[in-house]
């Protein structure tokens, strides 16, 4: 594969694109598999890491500055190789001798960055169910569909758009509350 | 209702919506007013931060779509074992299986006649319920009602079962395979005297029969053999392989009732009665008919099936392992050649949905299951 297609696939990543979420797991999942089953893991735990790793992918693709310097299949396996040690690590099932078949690039810092964003993940998903309806369907629906206020209003049953406006601050300001005294728990 | 004014201008102000004017003003004041400028800095990263939620979120939506498409590709599927050792392994553990099938298929046909039913079960002390539901009603009086709904029907509906028996027992199934393979407890069909039904939601029966068995599992492998049986879609769940975690939360859907009951809790020990190794403990709350209802974790894997309970002790619920199904499917297929064809859903479309959503896509696959 060129170095022009993977830019491709990579931004299609971005947008979320289905075929080249597709293409990816085509072109890659076998070698991670086969990696993952010969290190004493099973086939779930192949699945569960590739998946990690893709939303690696996804979030250096979305900051728009990430250079592949390496092919793209040496990153995947690079970042399926860390994040896999690490679960082994975490498992105490390390054996200290992991079996490697391609060759690898240090990812250690991507793989640090990605955790700390998960951890924050998380946090959010904890939040977000802790607020309740109807804030959770209010924010979800302006943050995450990023519907238009109007159709907010139409659709929760608010006269107009700055109640739906109003209502939503109000259950963003809640929502950063519960946000953030996780977040001084976790410094 | 100040802050609310504020937080508006900084989300506007980042989106680039303000007017020149604007602009200069809130600058102007953030430059004044430390507070506000503290409060501009925190709510800017509170809105990352919700941006790449968002943005993960449904980007994990479409990595689980797109698992499913390969899934259904086989690209998941497991290599080919390789190794003697491996093989050796293997093949002991399936001998186990024979062995214990054949023994089944021999005592079954022997006591089918009339043995009582509490002699069969799997185990002698008094607190183990099986969680099969006894009934003694007769179907007729809801199929005197569908029938008038589907007078009105354009499309030719499956054909029904003419004239339904009493029925003597009701549980839950699940599916295994859209071809018409289900998966409930081997006490449930070990009850099949003359008939056994799989009812769908719309109301419509189809004959079954039980095509493998494990007693030991407690599970069975049923298969609709109406041919008039057609299910579209795609399993929205996998079978973990793995075992799951102690305290992993934990959802079931079941039939105790004549409508589809919902109930949750967690996986409280990894083994079941009487340290049974088949089976783990969940503490949820269930009633006799949830028997073979599958119970899912929080992302749409299926980690075990409903079996029993403990009547002494509250919401005390035995449930077989999700693996227990591999060894049963690996049975049946060296059984008949016939059966081949059978496969299990890889792919789970449930990951990242709230609980809601997550049952709306399920319900449709539980089925309850009644017979004589």
């Amino acid at each position: 594969m060129s170095i022009e297609q993977e830019q491709q696939l990579l931004k299609g990543l971005a947008v979320n694109d289905k075929k080249a979420i597709e293409t990816i797991y085509r072109d890659n999942y076998s070698m991670v598999q086969l990696f993952v089953l010969n290190n004493t893991g099973t086939a779930d735990d192949a699945r569960d890491i590739f998946q990690e790793a893709m939303i690696v992918l996804f979030e250096k693709a979305c900051s728009g500055t990430f250079e592949l310097n390496c092919q793209l299949k040496t990153y995947i396996y690079s970042v399926c190789r860390r994040l896999w040690l690490k679960k082994l690590n975490q498992m105490q099932r390390f054996s200290g001798q992991v079996e490697s078949l391609e060759e690898t690039v240090p990812v250690e810092e991507e793989t640090e960055v990605h955790e700390k964003r998960n951890a924050d993940f998380a946090m959010m998903e904890h939040a977000m169910s802790k607020i309740g309806e109807p804030c959770k369907s209010l924010l979800d629906a302006y943050y995450v569909k990023k519907k238009p206020m109007q159709e907010i209003a139409a659709d929760f049953g608010y006269t107009n758009a700055d109640n739906a406006k109003t209502q939503k601050y109000k259950c963003l300001m809640r929502l950063k509350k519960l946000f953030f005294a996780q977040y001084k728990n976790g410094q | 209702m100040e802050e609310i004014l504020l937080l508006d201008a900084i989300e506007r102000y980042s989106r680039h919506e303000m007017t020149a004017d604007e602009k200069i003003f809130f600058e102007e004041m953030r430059k004044n007013n430390p507070e506000v400028d503290l409060l501009a800095v925190e709510h800017g990263f509170f809105l990352q931060e919700l941006e790449h939620y968002s943005a993960v979120t449904a980007f994990k939506h479409s990595l689980a779509e797109a698992e499913l498409t390969l899934a259904e590709e086989g690209l998941f599927n497991e290599p080919v074992v390789k190794g003697k050792a491996k093989l050796v392994q293997l093949w002991s553990k399936y001998k186990r299986t024979v062995a214990i099938a054949a023994c089944i298929a021999g005592f079954v046909s022997l006591i089918s006649g009339g043995l009582i039913i509490g002699f069969n079960s799997k185990y002698a002390n008094k607190d183990y319920s099986e969680l099969i539901r006894e009934m003694n009603e007769t179907k007729a009086k809801v199929k005197a009602v569908e029938i008038k709904v589907e007078s009105n029907k354009v499309v030719p509906i499956p054909r029904r079962v003419p004239i339904f028996p009493k029925a003597s027992f009701g549980a839950t199934a699940f599916l295994l395979d859209t071809k018409g393979y289900f998966v409930t407890n081997y006490h449930v069909t070990d009850r099949l005297k003359n008939i056994i039904y799989i009812e769908n939601n719309k109301g419509e029966y189809f004959q079954a029969i039980p095509v493998y068995v494990n007693k030991e599992a407690d599970l069975s492998i049923l298969k609709i053999i109406d041919t008039s049986f057609k299910f579209n879609g795609v399993i929205p769940y996998s079978i973990k392989k793995s075992s799951a975690e102690l305290g992993e939360r934990a959802f079931t859907l079941g039939y105790p009732r004549n409508e589809i009951v919902y109930s949750e809790g967690y996986l409280s020990a990894k083994s079941g009665n009487d340290g049974d190794s088949t089976a783990y403990q969940f503490n949820v709350s269930v009633n006799h008919g949830n028997s073979g209802g599958p119970v899912l974790n929080n992302n749409g894997e299926l980690i075990a099936v409903i079996t029993a309970k403990n009547e002494d002790a509250d919401g005390v619920t035995f449930a077989s392992k999700s693996k227990n199904i591999y060894t049963l499917i690996e049975g049946l297929k060296k059984s008949d050649t016939a059966f081949k064809n059978l496969r299990t859903p890889s792919g789970t479309s449930l990951k990242g949905l709230d609980r809601v959503q997550q049952i709306k896509k399920l319900e449709d696959f539980v089925f309850m299951v009644v017979g004589n």
